[in-house]
């Protein structure tokens, strides 16, 4: 087993009577990227917060680089790069005034060559004098990345980096993720994009404060259990039939497809394939995707009820 | 969307209660606090002829009630310290030989000292004073004496208005001045300021660096010290170049207290921003303590005009004794020593507010 980054045991943060985060147990290894997964308001950013010293956690213990998160937060911080949810920056501050002055909060030496080697790094050299507030939101995104990484930490807390953020961007954005993790940092990532989680060597899905799977992208869809089926060319009225077939548990919209899934696979295989022949619709199964499995997961926490209908998923899918 | 504005202005509580609570604290400091009569000022008496004729009078300066005789005084220099601490308005002075002298119809002067400072705090007293003799003397003088009784008083009132003998205004309000931009300003800045930090969500980013919060909130303030003393400086020279205001005392004490000063109102402000949930109610916040500040501190109204609530609720604010001090310098020259008797109550409030901004700043944290 190599080296833990990150591992707690128990760590639990309370508003008022409100459990945010409830017995969260985890262990991130070196060198990973860690994706942190789960519906809105389920825990992350809380967690994210408890693990770089900015909340003092209830309950529960645990280490961070090898300190202790409750007694030792003020040296963590030195080494963590934290990128939070929005961009959090001086709009009214250049670009290069942004880097310098995160350069001095974490008393980085030489902060002009580290500065003028950020701004080459992020091909911002020409427009150093530009304010933050005028940039695009992948801009912003990289600003916030390459400030968060000036004082060369040892782990990168990043909370939702690429929401907001155009797909060539959010790919860079990856791309560049890979790099640093392969020069030996270790990268926790929250995110609500399926092809991003796909792209973490370990995922955590927390619901409601608490962790429900945790594995390789593989594992997780694994313990889910979670079959699909893709119908194409199905109407309205069949794709209603079809969700309230024996065996499907969720019915989303792709296009003219339509994904059901469910975890008894023969039941649902039987049932759909006897409709679909006679409807004369086009069907196979598919390896479910890691959406299918965590819309499962989220359904199933909130348990059985009208969420399940086929025109509410398929409602759920296109908003997103 | 007008019901969507009411809907919101009932989501926003403060700003509600702000509303409502703005209108009634004006209501009820302009209808009951302020009064431009002020009566009952303290007088206190330096009187070397315990006669009967300066019983007379004294018990004349009380029945007019604009006069509240307190401390008898057994000396000049102690007449001049009451008065340049402020603890008392007026000083009667009857020479030794007083009653005598009127008696041979020598015209003896018997002296008022005002503290002049504010010219309407002595205003309606001073008018007062100046029918009394006549009324005095028609009453004194019956019977065997009174083929004595004159035309005009024999005896000559000499009335000198100390510190502000031309009684103008300005002389009173420039110096005052200085602490209601300084009031202003500075909490509305720091609250406006940490607030804005908040609300754009730097403030999360600034506490996840290795920069300890204590250090985030003197890196925010230490700033506006320095715009404190801009501004001082600015009231200081126009004061000097604009109206002719007198500096009578040192330049380096006023700066000094300034700074007293300046930290309560940062203070303020710093534990309004950690109530604040947005710059609009860092501003309301503001302004729900400047205005008692101004009305209430002597700024506007003569501060013994107030009934003794009003004056209870300006002696817990800052602005009332930077008031003192700040005309105590300037215009009584008042030294070192006559401005360590206002600070006491300057520095328990700093250290209150301070405290407070501290622990709250800290808490809103979690």
């Amino acid at each position: 087993m190599s080296e833990a980054v990150i591992e707690v045991r128990g760590l639990t943060k309370r508003f008022g009577d409100k459990t945010v985060v409830d017995g969260l147990d985890m262990r991130v290894e070196k060198g990973q990227i860690y994706g942190f997964l789960g519906p809105n308001g389920s825990g992350k950013t809380t967690s994210i917060r408890m693990l770089c010293g900015l909340l003092t956690p209830d309950a529960g213990q645990g280490r961070c680089l090898g300190m202790d998160i409750l007694t030792q937060a003020q040296r963590i911080k030195r080494r963590v790069g934290y990128m939070t949810q929005r961009f959090s920056w001086y709009e009214d501050l250049s670009i290069a005034e942004n880097l310098r002055f995160a350069a001095r909060l974490y008393g980085v030496p030489n902060v002009a060559q580290r500065v003028d080697q950020a701004l080459d790094d992020l091909g911002l050299s020409a427009r150093r004098q530009q304010l933050a507030g005028s940039l695009s939101g992948g801009w912003k995104q990289r600003l916030a990345l390459a400030a968060s990484l000036l004082h060369s930490p040892d782990l990168l807390l990043l909370d939702e980096p690429t929401a907001g953020v155009d797909p060539q961007a959010r790919r860079e954005f990856w791309e560049h993720i890979h790099d640093l993790t392969e020069a030996g940092i270790t990268v926790l990532v929250s995110t609500h994009y399926m092809d991003e989680a796909e792209r973490c060597h370990r995922l955590a899905y927390i619901s409601a404060g608490r962790l429900l799977v945790e594995g390789t992208p593989q594992q997780v869809l694994d313990h889910v259990g979670l079959q699909t089926i893709v119908v194409e060319g199905a109407s309205a009225a069949q794709r209603q039939s079809l969700a309230a077939l024996e065996g499907v548990e969720q019915a989303v919209v792709f296009g003219t497809a339509v994904h059901l899934s469910g975890s008894n696979a023969e039941r649902m295989g039987h049932s759909v394939g006897r409709y679909a022949d006679q409807q004369r619709l086009r069907w196979q199964r598919v390896q479910a995707s890691l959406e299918d499995a965590f819309i499962h997961l989220m359904q199933s926490q909130r348990g059985a009820g009208p969420n399940r209908s086929a025109s509410t998923q398929a409602g759920a899918a296109r908003g997103r | 969307m007008v019901y969507k504005e009411f809907i919101q202005m009932r989501r926003d509580r403060l700003t509600f209660a702000m509303m409502v609570g703005i209108p009634l604290l004006q209501l009820t400091l302009f209808g009951y606090a302020i009064n431009t009569d002020p009566r009952q000022l303290p007088t206190a008496a330096l009187i070397s002829d315990d006669s009967p004729f300066a019983r007379r009078f004294l018990a004349a300066l009380q029945t007019s009630d604009y006069f509240q005789l307190g401390d008898r005084l057994d000396n000049a220099a102690q007449a001049d310290r009451v008065l340049a601490l402020g603890q008392a308005q007026f000083v009667v002075q009857i020479p030794s030989g007083f009653e005598r002298e009127l008696l041979r119809g020598e015209r003896p002067q018997l002296l008022i000292l005002a503290d002049a400072t504010d010219p309407s705090a002595t205003g309606s007293a001073l008018a007062a004073l100046a029918e009394l003799p006549n009324r005095l003397l028609a009453e004194q003088m019956r019977g065997p004496l009174a083929a004595y009784a004159p035309q005009a008083p024999p005896f000559d009132l000499v009335i000198q208005r100390r510190y502000n003998p031309e009684g103008l205004t300005e002389h009173n309000i420039v110096p005052g001045l200085m602490g209601v931009i300084l009031t202003m300003t500075m909490i509305m800045m720091t609250a406006v300021a940490v607030t804005r930090e908040r609300e754009r969500g730097t403030m999360e980013n600034l506490l996840a660096t290795p920069v300890r919060p204590l250090e985030v909130m003197l890196g925010k303030i230490l700033p506006y010290v320095g715009v404190a003393y801009v501004q001082v400086t600015l009231v200081v020279l126009a004061a000097m170049w604009l109206f002719a205001v007198p500096v009578r005392g040192s330049l380096a004490l006023l700066y000094a207290a300034v700074g007293i000063f300046v930290l309560a109102n940062l203070a303020v402000g710093v534990f309004f921003s950690t109530l604040a949930r947005n710059q609009l109610q860092a501003m309301q916040m503001t302004f729900f303590f400047f205005l008692p500040s101004l009305l209430l501190s002597g700024f506007m109204f003569p501060f013994r005009g107030m009934p003794n609530w009003a004056q209870a609720i300006g002696e817990l604010l800052p602005l009332t004794h930077f008031l003192r001090i700040v005309r105590g310098i300037m215009l009584k020259g008042n030294q070192a020593a006559e401005i360590f008797a206002h600070l006491p109550p300057l520095l328990v409030f700093t250290a209150l507010a301070l405290a407070l901004g501290v622990l709250r700043f800290r808490r809103t944290l979690d």
